[in-house]
């Protein structure tokens, strides 16, 4: 799975670190560092670190969404 | 026309293909945002990056430290985009009279509307033959990140950081991390002073010295010396000290990708692509463009907050909110455009400390600590300007900025009326110490460019601060 954090709105309140410890850490008291693809096996953990955050800062891939390789396009030529 | 389900009054029904150049966090947060607003027609990604979008503010951090491992930097989809993605080719013109793309391959894509979001590249070090030594490294993309955390995981007997901007900071704090000795080489008075200012920045420059690093400001490498096996040995410095360096990290901020647009008619050169509020491209004549627009860190915009002076903003939080802007303005009614005015903001962490800020540091000419203590290595410091509030900065506080940016938006009083339970008994502004207009500094992170088509013109000042004396203002003597 994959995660961002906006770290402009990102307060250090540190819940993230509670629910999903083996992703998110503080590193001194008030900086957050995370992992962006945590293993699937951890996923509640992380769902429930976006719920916890007081702020709102975690966001969780909602797709799927198939990036095409360029090479499978190659030779196309648009309009 | 296709229908696009977007509302058909509006100029947006001709709309069946946007081309977004650049496959970055704006370019996808861009594509995610047609989505969102009911854009139906196609959406083609152009990357020179052969990589899905990824993020790149832990490249500096923990890439560095070998936490994160580079390739864990892919960026989430937060909604499906269903786009065509041409990546590892880079768009090498734009035709406007076609309405095409032309990329490196040969390719062209034509388009209805297009997004430029090509970004930055890291400034290389200016003499080709010392930037291509083994161990001088640039940081900006993931291979960068890669190969720089390998030659650190070796352990270099000494890291050499041209730049104390916030990557070359950032990189030094790692290297302290790592137990590596490193060296910084600033050309102004003191790390961050370009974003910060000269006051903040010398408290920058305690907090470094204190985590061990060997911080030289007011000095610049002169050259990267290597052996015949065109390996990076030594380091010639302005003031004559030459040092002995494995490794050499050249952070001298950042260069605009512009170079594909020569040609194409618009308003761009190497201050950005100067577009309006609503994200669309102005042409060479100052006629603004309906099918062209900017976002991220290559637009340069008026900005309602500062006068409307053109801005040009290198921060994460403005290419998102930039891209969404400009991509609910590519297919929305006429009627319904919005103008990108946020306020700036941006942080570091570094040497253990969370640094924080909102509002636009480099526009002020004062700054005060308003809360807590600098010794204590936790305070907020406001900057204002002719009395009123412009920016805040907070270290090891951020549960306090909300505060301030309110403030700043609502043009509040400098210095601030807090009556903070932690703050001084009397809020005594100092010089914020910003370097003068055009004065080298190694990555400001955002630029004041110049006056905007609505900029008063007593709001630009007729002269400027006095430049730091330390530095000479002409060409170095000879020796």
């Amino acid at each position: 799975m994959r995660i961002v954090v906006d770290l402009n709105r990102c307060e250090s309140y540190a819940q993230c670190v509670y629910a999903a410890p083996t992703v998110f850490r503080m590193h001194g008291e008030e900086s957050l560092e995370y992992d962006y693809s945590p293993d699937d096996t951890v996923r509640g953990q992380v769902e429930r670190a976006a719920v916890a955050c007081p702020v709102q800062a975690i966001a969780i891939d909602r797709t799927e969404d198939d990036v095409t390789p360029a090479e499978a396009r190659h030779g196309q030529q648009r309009r | 026309m296709a229908n696009n389900g977007v509302d058909a009054s509006s100029s947006s029904s001709s709309v069946e293909r946007v081309v977004v150049v650049g496959a970055s966090l704006a370019g996808l947060r861009a594509a995610e945002e047609l989505r969102a607003e009911g854009f139906t027609g196609s959406i083609v990604m152009i990357g020179d990056e052969p990589h899905e979008p990824y993020d790149r503010p832990p490249l500096s951090k923990t890439v560095l430290t070998g936490w994160l491992p580079a390739e864990n930097t892919t960026l989430p989809r937060i909604r499906d985009v269903a786009a065509e993605w041409l990546l590892g080719v880079a768009a090498t013109r734009l035709d406007r009279h076609h309405h095409e793309v032309h990329l490196a391959d040969g390719r062209r894509v034509g388009f209805d509307r297009v997004l430029i979001a090509t970004g930055t590249r890291a400034r290389p070090w200016p003499d080709p033959v010392g930037a291509a030594l083994d161990g001088v490294f640039t940081l900006r993309t993931r291979e960068d990140a890669s190969r720089l955390r390998a030659r650190l995981a070796a352990l270099p007997d000494r890291v050499l950081v041209i730049g104390a901007g916030f990557t070359g900071s950032e990189v030094a704090s790692v290297c302290r991390e790592l137990g590596i000795t490193v060296t910084v080489a600033e050309r102004s008075a003191a790390p961050l002073a370009g974003a910060l200012g000269g006051a903040a920045g010398a408290a920058a420059a305690r907090m470094q010295r204190r985590h061990g690093v060997d911080l030289r400001c007011n000095v610049t490498v002169m050259s990267l010396e290597g052996d015949s096996d065109g390996r990076l040995r030594r380091a010639a410095l302005s003031d004559g000290d030459v040092l002995d360096v494995d490794v050499a990290v050249v952070a001298l901020g950042a260069v605009r990708n512009v170079e594909w647009l020569a040609g194409a008619g618009l308003a761009a050169d190497a201050r950005g692509v100067v577009c309006d509020a609503a994200c669309r491209a102005f042409d060479c004549d100052a006629v603004v463009l309906d099918d062209v627009f900017v976002a991220g860190d290559v637009a340069r915009w008026p900005h309602s907050l500062y006068n409307g002076e053109l801005l040009t903003v290198e921060h994460w939080g403005n290419a998102v909110e930039q891209a969404r802007t400009a991509a609910h303005n590519m297919v929305c009614a006429t009627t319904q455009r919005r103008a990108h005015k946020p306020l700036p903001s941006f942080w570091s962490n570094q040497f253990g400390n969370n640094i924080k800020s909102v509002g636009l540091p480099p526009y002020a000419d004062e700054v005060v600590v308003t809360q807590g203590s600098v010794a204590d290595h936790k305070f907020v410091a406001a900057y204002g300007r002719q009395r009123r509030i412009v920016a805040a900065v907070a270290v090891n506080m951020p549960l306090w900025l909300d505060f301030y940016a309110s403030q700043i938006e609502a043009r509040g009083p400098f210095p601030p009326d807090l009556n903070a339970p932690d703050g001084p008994e009397e809020l005594v502004p100092v010089s914020a110490g910003f370097p003068r207009p055009g004065q080298a500094t190694h990555s400001a992170g955002v630029a004041l460019t110049g006056p905007g088509p609505s900029t008063p013109s007593a709001a630009v000042p007729a002269t400027a601060p006095p430049q730091d004396p330390r530095v000479p203002p002409g060409p170095l003597p000879l020796h």
